[in-house]
């Protein structure tokens, strides 16, 4: 393992407070230590390390920002940004597993829940005895979530759901699932939440199979066929298309972190194969055609880690616009994406083997770079922001 | 039962060390610091000792300048109660170390002093053996094993020697220094971190301590090991055998 330094090349580490220092340094050896030894595995077989559930919860990596009275660890964004990094220098998967559960679960819970849904359930995910997910996207609609068709219609004192959720982190493994329907209100359809309970009756679930990324996480579809839950059911405080993308820009910020902790883990991998592979009489790290590739991903991680820390003391202060975070997420993501790509190439034949992390995170960077808004989608959103025309429709 | 645990702040293991061309010292710059592995394991010992007993308290010690609240701030994160920072910014022998350590230990009256063996910097593995002797107590140094008698009056220790593993008693209080074996260190967790942020550290100024801090050591001038050559690879046994005869001249 290379030292951490070595990918720190203007200093962020002076930009963090020994409180955030010491929970990156945390997180990082657990990945090191507990979750490094097995990700090989996990990704060869199709499955996401249930039995690590646990520790995360223990560790406190579950609702990060989430106040402690209802049991989250009640640290700051850049704290759970760090947190993000180190999860995806393992594994994108890992991290999403973590991203859910803490900015699409539980922050939805904490900001649209009663108080009775925050008290109930919030504890539960940040001690992992109640795994949860999010289901926003649909099979016929992604970009476009405003045109989703699952609906929810009043009915015996509570709702009764029809519809299909798709590509839905955790969605088979969950004990509760947050779900965005359109409910007629006054004549006019508006985008609500709902809690869904695993048990319901009319409620199944089925994993994708057949996936190339993301192997060591569990990706589903949902399924509601005349699903009935209680009025209590509702998250109260949610209403139109504006509370899940809320929710989105909480995540989005975390991958814009994580995306840089996969990009550190091929970079590591690349330099450390530049300097021992030797090809004609020296090592390959000595050509001017891998240097600049080396260089190119330095210089990307060190503009990536400068925009997320940014991001980060942004949003701490209350002063994080989406726009922001749609540029973090796209260009680091995107950035990462490359830099793995680079990582590839420098390691030749062994970039395509899972004897090292390089394919695997290529792989679920793939999927990083469309899922939680496109690149596209970003740059439109951007676009938008600089000319105040949009581009969407 | 109060505990005693040493705490010093080490270069990370994994930080790539340079000399500084001059043979003065190591460069410093961009070097993280870490808590000594082996007083991580100290604490950790102790934090069992806590748990198991259902009471009692973890004091952490470290002796250097401000910048050492951060790994005493790590241990508190970890779960200790409280801690002492010795302020001081001139470099200390080991010796200088244990004469500090006890004027802590006669104000604070722990049961038990537990450290690591040695520090990864310098590997001087003495001030745990130089504390005993000051302070007349027993000491076990090694230890890969801690038993606490029922009455708490006593600790079996063993200790791994030289081509096997000796237990040793003795009544408390005592010293202990921990061997890489005796169990691994938890991680501080978030709950833990913010914790730890309402927990005292209190400064005490190495001089107001009336402790005999003068050098008997000087460090002449360090130099990095020498860079360790590629192997070779050879096709047959007899080639290997050639060469450790003609070449390495071992056989």
């Amino acid at each position: 393992m290379a030292d951490f330094i070595d990918t720190d090349f203007y200093h962020t580490e002076e930009f963090l407070s020994e409180e955030e220092r010491l929970v990156r340094d945390v997180a990082r050896r657990f990945v090191d230590e507990e979750f490094l030894p097995r990700v090989q595995q996990c990704f060869r077989e199709g499955s996401f390390p249930m039995e690590l559930v646990p520790r995360l919860a223990e560790l406190g990596f579950l609702g990060v920002t989430v106040p402690t009275e209802y049991g989250g660890a009640g640290m700051s964004s850049v704290v759970y940004g760090l947190i993000s990094q180190e999860l995806e220098r393992g594994d994108s998967g890992l991290r999403s597993f973590a991203s859910v559960q803490s900015s699409l679960v539980m922050y939805p819970i904490l900001t649209f829940g009663s108080e009775e849904q925050k008290k109930f359930w919030l504890p539960r995910l940040a001690r992992a005895e109640a795994i949860g997910c999010f289901g926003l996207t649909e099979p016929d609609f992604g970009s476009n979530p405003g045109g989703m068709i699952t609906r929810a219609r009043r009915e015996n004192g509570g709702y009764l759901l029809n519809g299909t959720k798709r590509w839905i982190t955790n969605g088979s493994i969950s004990d509760v699932a947050v779900v965005w329907a359109k409910l007629e209100e006054d004549g006019r359809d508006v985008i609500r939440g709902f809690l869904v309970e695993k048990e319901r009756e009319g409620f199944t679930r089925q994993n994708i199979d057949g996936k190339f990324s993301f192997r060591a996480s569990v990706t589903s579809e949902m399924i509601f066929e005349d699903c009935w839950i209680p009025e209590d059911n509702l998250l109260p405080k949610s209403g139109g298309l504006k509370s899940p993308l809320m929710c989105l820009t909480q995540a989005r910020y975390g991958i814009s972190w994580g995306a840089i902790g996969a990009a550190i883990a091929c970079y590591e991998c690349a330099v450390d194969y530049a300097q021992n592979r030797k090809m004609f009489s020296r090592p390959i790290g000595g050509y001017q055609l891998v240097q600049a590739k080396l260089v190119t991903m330095l210089t990307e991680i060190t503009k990536a880690q400068l925009l997320a820390y940014r991001l980060g003391r942004l949003k701490d202060a209350g002063k994080m616009r989406p726009d922001q975070v749609s540029m973090a997420k796209m260009n680091n993501v995107s950035t990462a994406l490359h830099t793995t790509r680079l990582a590839r190439d420098i390691l030749g034949g062994n970039g395509i083997t899972d004897e090292y992390p390089v394919i695997r995170h290529l792989l679920n960077l793939e999927t990083v770079n469309t899922y939680e808004g496109t690149e596209d989608i970003h740059r439109l959103t951007l676009g938008r922001y600089i000319t105040g025309l949009s581009a969407f429709e | 039962m109060k505990v005693l645990v040493t705490v010093k702040r080490v270069p990370d293991p994994e930080t790539t060390i340079r000399v500084k061309s001059d043979g003065s010292g190591i460069e410093t710059d961009n070097i993280k610091y870490v808590i000594n592995p082996f007083d991580e394991i100290a604490l950790e010992e102790a934090l069992r000792i806590k748990e198991k007993l259902g009471a009692g308290e973890v004091v952490l010690v470290s002796i250097g300048d401000s910048v050492v609240t951060e790994q005493l701030r790590t241990g508190l994160a970890m779960g200790a109660d409280r801690a002492i920072l010795v302020g001081c910014d001139q470099d200390l022998d080991s010796l200088a170390v244990a004469r500090i350590l006890a004027k802590i230990v006669e104000d604070e009256g722990p049961q038990l002093v537990l450290m690591g063996k040695q520090a990864i910097d310098d590997d001087a593995n003495q001030a745990g053996q130089m504390l005993a002797a000051l302070l007349g107590w027993p000491q076990a140094t090694f230890a890969s094993e801690v038993v606490l008698s029922d009455d708490q009056q006593a600790v079996k220790v063993t200790r791994e020697v030289d081509g096997g593993l000796e237990t040793i008693g003795f009544a408390l209080p005592g010293i202990i220094t921990s061997d890489l074996r005796l169990n691994e260190p938890r991680y501080a967790s978030l709950p833990g971190i913010m914790k730890a942020r309402k927990k005292e550290i209190k400064e005490v100024a190495a001089a107001d301590l009336d402790a005999d801090m003068s050098p008997r050591l000087t460090i002449n001038s360090l130099e990095p090991p020498t860079q360790k050559e590629a192997g070779k690879k050879v096709e047959t046994v007899e080639e290997l055998i050639g060469l450790l005869h003609d070449e390495a001249k071992v056989i």
